[in-house]
This record gives structure tokens, sequence and C-alpha cells, in this order.
């Protein structure tokens, strides 16, 4: 059973442990968001409820090109900050191609965050196996604090959505989801990962999920 | 229909509307009211009926206003032609600007901008039926839309006024007594670990002693401890499930 903490509550008299979505005042720990506490012998934390994508270093995220430059793309990625593809950081570039060709305005892709500057200035890289343009497929939004419970533990529920449906997902840490395969299994895994969402604070969510997609699954006349 | 001044504001050691003078108005809380909000709240603090909407953190348009080093508040209180009895003029006017410059420095003394540098948090309060003191009812639902949005905050802002009235100090003035009485202090304040930290707004109208300041501030304190209970109260009945708040181990990285 954990507690629910509110901006300013005190949850330690011991700074050293002052993790995440904490602060420290005079020698105490102060929760400084609305979320869950979690807390052990030598951290204290707090799992965020609401708020918006902060990006950090090597973060998958799937975002929507904005802006075509002469040296890169920005792309949207669902935070306060917008992001920067450098052209020499998409493997697809050649030096005939017009990065235009390459990506345009609306296109979406799979990056990884590369370096934050001080000033919050993003820059994104595609040079990595899960890097990709998403050509087809259905991008759906949740919320960014979310994004744990979808993956689960140790990816237990993207797993059991994965071999259900087999469908191909990536689940960006900025909220967005990528999903590829069967529309009517897609549209399943859509609908799962909302019901997610909605409940992510409740017990056994993984078993109850498998028994919705079966059951919706049955319903739509997919064989096992 | 401009009514006149009652003959008394106080009637045997009661108000007009039957309140003892340390008493609040009936208040109601409800989070979460507006889908596409990052955090909202609608608040009625007796006649007041007001919706907070919180967006942000965001980028900052227009460009120019944004700040290398921290994140930009902008907090818009707006009253609606209908929200009094005469049809107001839509548009904010002198009051509201006012207003809404004073309530934003008490937020920007809350939030924690250094962690958002270059972006801005965009606060709208909108009246829709005003009594008095509808400035600290704005704040009030506004700090619950702050927290709902999940914006990081030092605490909480919590806010009451106290007027003076037939020379008795009052908690939480109503219409007539804000109209016809002869001075009213609007307070904020900081709530941190259910402590009263700071003061994060005070105005005044009228005419005070040092005194009557002084246990003005006491009442004040007080009110704003029952209303803080019922901000706390608000939020925890959003997001504990019925079933309680039994949350599996989650891994954070993928």
């Amino acid at each position: 059973m954990r507690e629910i903490v509110l901006p300013g509550d005190l949850i330690s008299t011991n700074p050293k442990a002052a993790g995440s979505g904490t602060y420290v005042e005079n020698g105490k720990v102060y929760s400084k968001t609305l979320g869950i506490l979690d807390k052990n012998e030598n951290q204290v934390r707090v799992i965020p409820l609401k708020g918006r994508y902060t990006p950090s270093l090597n973060d998958v995220v799937v975002g929507i090109v904005r802006e075509v430059t002469s040296s890169g793309w920005v792309v949207n990625i669902n935070s306060p900050y917008q992001a920067f593809l450098p052209s020499q950081e998409n493997p697809e570039v050649k030096p005939n191609k017009k990065l235009n060709d390459i990506l345009d305005i609306g296109d979406a892709i799979i990056a990884k965050v590369q370096n934050i500057d001080p000033n919050m200035r993003i820059t994104l890289t595609m040079k990595d196996k899960m890097c990709n343009p998403i050509r087809f497929g259905r991008i759906i939004a949740i919320n960014p604090a979310r994004v744990p419970r979808v993956i689960g533990k140790k990816g237990s529920m993207i797993k059991l959505l994965k071999s259900e449906l087999s469908v191909q997902i990536v689940v960006g840490k900025n909220g967005l989801i990528w999903l590829n395969g069967d529309r009517r299994k897609v549209s399943i895994a859509e609908e799962a990962i909302y019901l997610i969402e909605q409940e992510a604070h409740t017990e056994g969510l993984t078993d109850r999920i498998g028994e919705f997609i079966r059951r919706r699954k049955s319903d739509a006349g997919i064989e096992t | 229909m401009p009514e006149s001044r009652p003959e008394k504001l106080i009637i045997d050691g009661k108000r007009l509307d039957g309140r003892k003078f340390d008493e609040l108005r009936p208040i109601k809380i409800e989070v979460d009211v507006l889908k596409r909000a990052d955090g909202s709240c609608y608040l009625e603090m007796g006649k007041n009926k007001v919706v907070a909407a919180v967006y942000g953190p965001r980028e900052v348009h227009p460009r120019h206003l944004q700040d290398p080093s921290k994140a930009i508040i902008r907090y818009r209180y707006n009253m609606a032609p209908f929200s009094v009895e005469e049809r107001k003029r839509p548009g904010p006017d002198r009051r509201s600007i006012e207003i809404s410059k004073v309530s934003k420095e008490a937020f920007e003394a809350v939030i924690m901008k250094e962690l958002f540098p270059r972006s801005a948090i965009d606060i709208f309060v909108e009246v829709l039926q005003a009594d008095a003191g509808s400035r600290t009812a704005c704040i009030n639902a506004a700090s619950v839309a702050l927290v709902d949005a999940g914006v990081p905050m030092k605490g909480i802002l919590t806010s009451v006024a106290v007027a003076k009235v037939d020379g008795q100090l009052v908690l939480d003035p109503m219409k007539e007594e804000d109209n016809y009485g002869e001075a009213d202090m609007p307070f904020a304040f900081l709530i941190r670990n259910s402590k009263i930290e700071s003061i994060a707004l005070i105005q005044m109208d009228g005419q005070m002693t040092k005194e009557e300041i002084k246990m003005a501030l006491e009442l004040a304190k007080k009110g704003a401890m029952e209303i803080y209970k019922l901000q706390r109260e608000a939020i925890m009945k959003r997001y504990v499930t019925e079933e309680g708040i039994e949350v599996e181990e989650v891994n954070t990285d993928a």
C-alpha cells in the first residue's frame, strides 16, 4: 500500500535520501509534485501521477516533424521543448538527396534523445536499431506519466500485448505509442492501452488486461 | 437592481447569512473537469463559481517573452459578462488586470520555474458567478488545477479574505459585507506540510488598525487551514481509487 503525496508534503528528514520528484530545504525532504510515495531505507522518491514529459538522455521517443531546415529537422516530441534532429544523425541522408524528400513536415519518426544542453535544447539521433521513420501503422497518445505502467514490471505488460496480439508496438517515453499489424488486433491493443492508462494505479492489472484482450479477441472472431 | 445598504451587517452576533464571525462559506471543489487542459478545477465558494485551467509547461508564443533561465507564468483572471448582476463588459479591465498581476506574482513564489527554462505555464481562471472574494476563490481553484497538472511546486497556495464590518472582523466576507464594510483584506498563504509557511499575497481596501491587521491575519490563517484540507481532500478523491491505492512495482526503464 503506497501513499499519494501532494506538493509540499514532508516525506523525509534525511536529505541524503532525496530522490526524483523531491526537493530539499533546510535539511528536510519535501515532495514537489502530485505522486505516489516510494520509500525505502536509502532513498525516497515520488513517482508523478501527471505532468508533461521532460526529456532525459537515451529516451526513445515518437516525434512528428514540424519544420525542415537546411541542417536537419525540428521535431515535436510532445514535451515543453521542440527537439532537433541534425541531418548527420539520420542514416538515410545521402549527399544527392534533399532533406525534405527524406522526412517532410508531418512525418512521424522513432528517435532517441542524444543530448540535452543546460538550456534544454534537445538533439535527437536516429542512428540506433530501434529508430525508424514511421510510414504505416497507428500512433496513439497517453499521459506520459503512465508510460512505465504500459511497459510493466520488466516489460511484462508490453510482452503480454505483443504476444497476445502479435502486433508491433513501440512505446515512446513521451507518451506517444506506435502500433502496427492487423488492423483489428491493433484496435484491441489500442483499447487495452487506454484501459491501462485509466487504471494505472490498481492491482492485478496485467492479469485483467490479459483477460480483456482474450475476451475482445473472441468477440472479434480472431482465433487464439 | 442595486440594493441599498442593509441597516446592520451584524445582527445578534451573527452575520447576515447566519454565519459566525470566523466561519467560511460552504466550499465545493471538483478536480479534473476539463478534458483538454493539463490540469483543471471547478470551485464554488459560497456564491462564487469559478473554473481554473492549467496548460503547460509548454512552448512560449510569442517567442520574445521566453526566459532562458526559467519558465514564465501567465495568469489570466477573467469575469464572464453574466457573472455579476449588471452585465459586465467582456474582456480585461483595470480590475481584472490587477488581480491577474498580483495572483501571478503569488504563484511565481510557489511554482518551481527554474525546472523548465524557455517554457510557459499558463493559468486561466474564469469567474462564472461572482460574489465577494472571487480572487481568493480563483487562487484556490488555480492551485488545485496546478497540482492536478503535475506542475512541481514548493507547496500549495490557499487564499481567504478577512473583512471589517460594523467594527467587527469577519472571515470570508460575502457581497454585502464586502460592499458596505469598512475594510477588506485578501490573503494567500503558501502551505507546506499542512503548515502555513509564508504569505504569498496580501492586499487591503479600506482601513484597519495595526492590532486589527494582526487579528485579521490570525483569522485568515485559521480559515486557510480549513480550505487547505478541502483542497487536499478534493485532489485525493480524484486520484485514490475505491479499492485503495495499491500499486504494483513499476519499472521506470524500458
